[in-house]
């Protein structure tokens, strides 16, 4: 008796369910999902992508919207971590979002990915440059407004062959799938043009102390070292190589090439190399987007605000060109409609990579981040 | 030859960092058997107080040496403050319970005090001035060792001394040791065990303080997690020795230096965990206790 009343409950509920199912679907506004690093250590990458989304969406919500229809943000925290990753998407699939602009690091987007492809979600990180990401093909929903890690890579050891001529390197990495991706393809380009690797190696992120591994840097005659990795490492292995009178160039990747370097590494910053997305701060967008931003939120924005700015206004302009919200026609659109953004104007190609905005290099002169031409 | 030196030496200097934290903790543990797992953050809150008090008396333009010395004033009388509130709020009460309870509270604290900084601070990894003076005759040897290693290793040992010679030989160090014995014996026979525990702690705190602002020098940044990495350090470290033994601690992080440097230097820096957690496991099996531990007979 009490068991038949039970299976009555689980059917009422499991009814109830169904028609509640039926009611979705009409809904008012088209809601665009932000993920990324919002707190913790990394939280400096997180936090633009939120102002410019933001930026975006007031702008075409004061405009009346996309066909009448307005945008919302829905704003979930990944902290960079991957295990993270995975909640922050479920929670943005179950809020039905359209698109997400994220996630940022490429460890978080990585494992986010999946859910975002089973539900159909488009997916634009402004940051994630891990290149398997793209170039695997098993994501057909992910593209991204800044060029991969491969890239960068070339780019690197271009520079390292051409303007520094340097014939033995050493690599370190941070043994994250950014950090080390990027080491990796750096010592297999730099090998391919005939430049030795004398010493590849990961060093334990956070650590008090790098002297023994800069022993061995010293201990293996290099004339150069390679960091793939982020800012924090950086500044303590640039300041300890210093300290013991190493003066190699020191040459790194995006996740160094950001102002929070110079301000830990101070005086010790000076020299640095590193390489990062192409300056495109004179372009017309991207100063009204600064000006905006300074306008209201006070500051000016930081790591990768117009990438993310890029990705927002791409996405947009897809929901328009494809006159609503079916994927397969924003990401057809997407594919193929230039649009102007504040990084110029770009598409995205079969794979999901960006056309029409790529890498330089930069160094650190007088405290500042010089392009190199 | 060179080379080896290089890396013994810069072992060295890794262990005196990891000593300045471990005898803190170790202490708090030879008194009261507890893992004070928020150790860690109070030497991330001296480094912090320190480089708010430092950046203030910069500005006012006084010295290096006399701010170096305000600022470590200032972060040991804070960092106690922070050790006496935890030790009252978060394990007094707990003190007649399992010792589990009291460790679950540590963890609790070190939580808090992490995401306190965090909010109360900044998330980002902030430039820490180096307060220590650059030593002259140090310069032609600076690929072996800097100034800032070589006071570390001193404060250090100087910190291992004394605390020996406070436990051993002052009448406080009397009613700690009987404290660690047994608790209601000492009681009985008139020892304050309440001002002997907070005591315990002010120390404990007072040196990581120390160690903050030392340590942090020596990395030229700080941040609201790097109290967390090197508390689990500094706990293996202290393990490793012999937990509760003060010369064990420094000999325990002595070794974990060594071993993770010269695994690095002649293996690879990709496994420098994995050689600590190695010595870590083949010590214990050899040596339950710790190199410098005790052993002790445990009612189950």
């Amino acid at each position: 008796m009490k068991r038949s009343l039970l299976v009555l409950a689980v059917l009422a509920l499991a009814m109830t369910l169904v028609l509640s199912g039926c009611q979705k679907k009409v809904s008012e506004t088209i809601k665009i999902g932000v993920a990324g690093a919002h707190s913790g250590d990394l939280a400096s990458y997180g936090l633009p992508s939120v102002n410019a989304a933001k930026l975006v969406i007031e702008d075409i919500n004061a405009k009346g919207g996309i066909n009448g229809r307005m945008l919302e943000l829905f704003i979930e925290d990944d902290q960079c971590k991957p295990e993270l990753a995975t909640n922050t998407a479920s929670k943005l699939v179950s809020n039905n979002v359209i698109a997400v602009i994220g996630h940022i690091c490429s460890g978080a987007t990585k494992s986010a990915l999946g859910i975002y492809k089973d539900s159909k979600i488009v997916t634009i990180s402004p940051s994630a440059t891990n290149p398997p990401l793209t170039q695997s093909g098993e994501y057909p929903n992910f593209m991204r407004t800044i060029a991969p890690d491969d890239a960068q890579a070339k780019l690197a050891a271009t520079f390292i062959k051409e303007k520094l001529g340097l014939k033995k390197l050493a690599v370190l990495h941070d043994k994250g799938d950014y950090g080390k991706g990027f080491a990796e393809l750096v010592k297999e380009s730099a090998e391919a043009m005939g430049i030795e690797v004398a010493l590849f190696e990961g060093v334990n992120p956070g650590a008090p102390d790098y002297s023994a591994v800069v022993n061995k840097i010293g201990n293996a005659g290099v004339d150069g070292v390679v960091w793939g990795g982020y800012h924090p490492e950086a500044s303590k292995l640039v300041q300890q190589m210093k300290d013991k009178g190493m003066n190699l160039p020191f040459i790194s990747d995006d996740g160094v090439k950001d102002n929070t370097f110079i301000e830990v590494a101070g005086k010790y910053a000076d020299g640095v190399y590193a390489t990062g997305p192409t300056d495109t701060s004179t372009n017309p967008m991207a100063i009204k987007a600064v000006a905006d931003h300074k306008a209201k939120f006070g500051d000016e924005p930081g790591a990768f605000f117009l990438n993310a700015y890029a990705a927002t206004v791409a996405v947009v302009n897809a929901i328009q060109k494809a006159g609503g919200t079916d994927y397969d026609a924003i990401v057809k659109a997407l594919r193929s409609e230039y649009v102007d953004t504040p990084i110029g104007k770009i598409s995205f190609d079969a794979k999901g990579d960006v056309i029409g905005f790529g890498f330089s290099v930069y160094q650190v002169q007088n405290g500042k981040y010089v392009e190199l031409k | 030859m060179d080379y080896f030196l290089k890396l013994f030496l810069s072992g060295t200097a890794k262990g005196s960092i990891y000593a300045l934290i471990a005898l803190g903790y170790t202490m708090v543990y030879g008194i009261v058997q507890l893992i004070n797992f928020a150790h860690g953050e109070v030497y991330m809150i001296g480094g912090f107080v320190a480089l708010i008090v430092g950046g203030f008396f910069f500005t006012l333009g006084l010295p290096v040496p006399l701010v170096l010395l305000l600022s470590i004033i200032a972060s040991v009388i804070f960092s106690s403050a922070f050790g006496f509130t935890i030790e009252r709020l978060a394990y007094k009460p707990l003190r007649s319970k399992t010792r589990l309870s009291a460790l679950i509270s540590a963890i609790g604290i070190s939580i808090v005090l992490q995401n306190f900084v965090l909010l109360a601070q900044t998330e980002k990894y902030l430039s820490f001035p180096s307060y220590l003076p650059e030593l002259p005759f140090l310069l032609p040897v600076r690929e072996y060792i800097n100034s800032t290693q070589l006071i570390i290793l001193a404060t250090t040992s100087v910190i291992m001394v004394a605390l020996t010679l406070l436990i051993k030989f002052t009448r406080m160090g009397k009613s700690m040791r009987a404290t660690a014995q047994d608790k209601h014996m000492a009681q009985l026979v008139g020892v304050n065990i309440n001002q002997v525990i907070s005591v315990t702690f002010v120390i404990g705190s007072a040196l990581a303080a120390v160690g903050g602002v030392l340590i942090c020098s020596y990395m030229g940044q700080i941040n609201y997690y790097i109290g967390f990495i090197a508390g689990i350090k500094a706990f293996v470290a202290a393990v490793l020795g012999g937990i509760g033994s003060i010369p064990g601690a420094v000999l325990g992080s002595f070794i974990l230096g060594w071993t993770e440097s010269l695994g690095t230097g002649y293996i690879s820096s990709d496994y420098e965990d994995a050689y600590a957690f190695i010595i870590l496991i083949l010590i214990l099996i050899i040596k339950p206790d710790g190199i410098l531990g005790k052993n002790q007979k445990q009612k189950v």
